[in-house]
């Protein structure tokens, strides 16, 4: 499973102020206990800044590779933020996200077939929000088309397939994991890969409806998860669930878990 | 007359087939379908909008009392008078341009409608050009834009530019919500009102209009 930490996110009071006041040890400690705790890209977010979010992405992939050595998620539905943010990026990073909405997909394209880049490929199409599994494997579809014409290898694609919340139709959490299943099927080495705070939208409790839901999208073949990875039960239930699919070798991540007092 | 205790509890409960019974009790003996509407339904729904934006009611409750309110509705219809007032103000919805998130802003709708408003909902991704359009023609007391998107917060401004430049934005006032809107913001642009839920929203709507 792939993990991408959610934390670095200025919609977050204590993020944003820690940008605004380009605050770098803050951001650098933020960035470090994700990868201490096991993700494997650190997703960075500045939408909450507007006009100056291109300024802002590009300062925080600058501040967290200039100590740690990881790879980032540049996180923004605005194009332009992405293309200057990659500018600032060492490695290969992971784009996120591209759509099929026309301005977002034809300013996106030339920036991903110029360098290598893993890409979040979201399932919204031109003029809607998928809601049935068909609709999201057909958005989905059209988006691989697309990518892979564009140079990009199936194994570096990541399908978002859109989750949305359970509390205003009690078929959304089937609807994605349909998809999932198929989206996996149907295009062997490509990715999925999800948030999970969308399901819970509306409900009590969010934590443990996006939990289980983390569970079950595993168990129906999602391989890449977007999360805070510094949240020892939700990491719990991702080891402990892999093991039981029969992906963790000698129970070997499950037990040094254990070991290293990691189970919650 | 009646206070309508027991439609009241079962709309607040979402149980239609109860707040049926209920609404056509109260027609039997008597009540006015007006008089139905704005004392036991409407204020039903007040409650529960109330009670959602304290966090002691979740979106799948309102979702069902907003269903059984419209059931109950459908029942009362063909029993409304000419002159009835069924109407707090006319109030014209939709998400931005660019930006396809509907979930909000049909929460806000079925709010809004449940505290009586008569509401036109434009859908997703709507033009400032449209939202004039629409605006001229349905007249409506109040404009509620809707972006779930950093990128699309800058066509809430395009929209109340385009209405001033229409002559038009002293015609109704606007208001604006959406996840990653803020008061600030609704200042910044000139909106008149910034809504942070769905419940709120129909409080905010009604001291725009000053009314309770």
């Amino acid at each position: 499973m792939i993990i991408v930490g959610e934390k670095i996110n200025t919609s977050r009071k204590s993020i944003e102020e820690a940008v605004k006041n380009r605050d770098a040890s803050f951001i650098i400690r933020i960035a470090r206990e994700q990868a201490e705790a096991g993700a494997h890209y650190i997703d960075v977010n500045a939408g909450t800044f507007l006009d100056k979010e291109a300024d802002c992405l590009s300062w925080l992939v600058e501040t967290v590779q200039s100590e740690i050595d990881i790879p980032l998620a540049l996180d923004s539905p605005n194009p332009n933020a992405l293309a200057e943010a990659i500018k600032h990026h060492q490695g290969v990073p992971m784009i996120n996200s591209i759509s099929l909405e026309e301005d977002r997909l034809q300013s996106l394209l030339p920036v991903i077939s110029a360098q290598p880049c893993h890409v979040v490929a979201l399932c919204m199409s031109q003029t809607s929000m998928p809601t049935t599994v068909e609709e999201r494997v057909a958005v989905s579809s059209k988006l691989i088309k697309k990518l892979t014409d564009a140079g990009t290898p199936l194994e570096m694609i990541y399908v978002d397939p859109l989750i949305q919340p359970i509390s205003v139709d009690v078929n959304m959490g089937l609807a994605a994991l349909g998809a999932i299943r198929k989206i996996m099927h149907d295009f062997p080495g490509v990715n999925t890969i999800c948030g999970l705070s969308n399901v819970s939208f509306g409900l009590p409790e969010r934590r443990i409806i996006n939990r289980n839901f983390l569970a079950l999208c595993i168990s129906y073949g999602l391989s890449a998860v977007i999360l805070d990875p510094t949240d020892k039960e939700l990491m719990t239930t991702l080891i402990t669930v892999e093991m039981l699919l029969g992906r963790d070798e000698y129970c070997g991540n499950y037990i040094e878990a254990y070991q290293n007092g990691r189970l919650a | 007359m009646s206070d309508f205790k027991a439609l009241s509890e079962a709309v607040n409960k979402g149980d239609t087939k109860t707040a049926l019974v209920e609404a056509q009790k109260a027609l039997d003996a008597g009540s006015s379908a007006e008089e139905i509407l704005n004392k036991g339904l409407i204020t039903a729904m007040n409650e529960v909008g109330d009670k959602f934006s304290k966090g002691l009611l979740f979106v799948p409750q309102m979702l069902r009392s907003a269903k059984t309110m419209q059931e109950c509705t459908k029942l009362l219809q063909p029993f409304f008078q000419e002159g009835d007032v069924l109407s707090k103000g006319k109030v014209l919805i939709g998400t931005v341009k660019g930006d396809l998130h509907d979930i909000g802003k049909n929460l806000v709708s079925m709010m809004l409608e449940g505290a009586g408003f008569t509401i036109t909902d434009m859908g997703v991704d709507v033009s400032p050009e449209k939202f004039v359009e629409k605006t001229r023609e349905v007249k409506p007391d109040i404009i509620a834009l809707s972006a779930l998107l950093s990128t699309t917060m800058p066509a809430m401004a395009q929209t109340i530019e385009a209405l001033q430049k229409a002559g038009l934005r002293d015609k109704a006032k606007v208001m604006i919500g959406g996840a990653p809107v803020t008061e600030k913001y609704a200042q910044q642009i000139n909106a008149d009102s910034y809504a942070s839920d769905a419940g709120s929203a129909v409080n905010k709507a009604k001291a725009l209009l000053g009314i309770s």
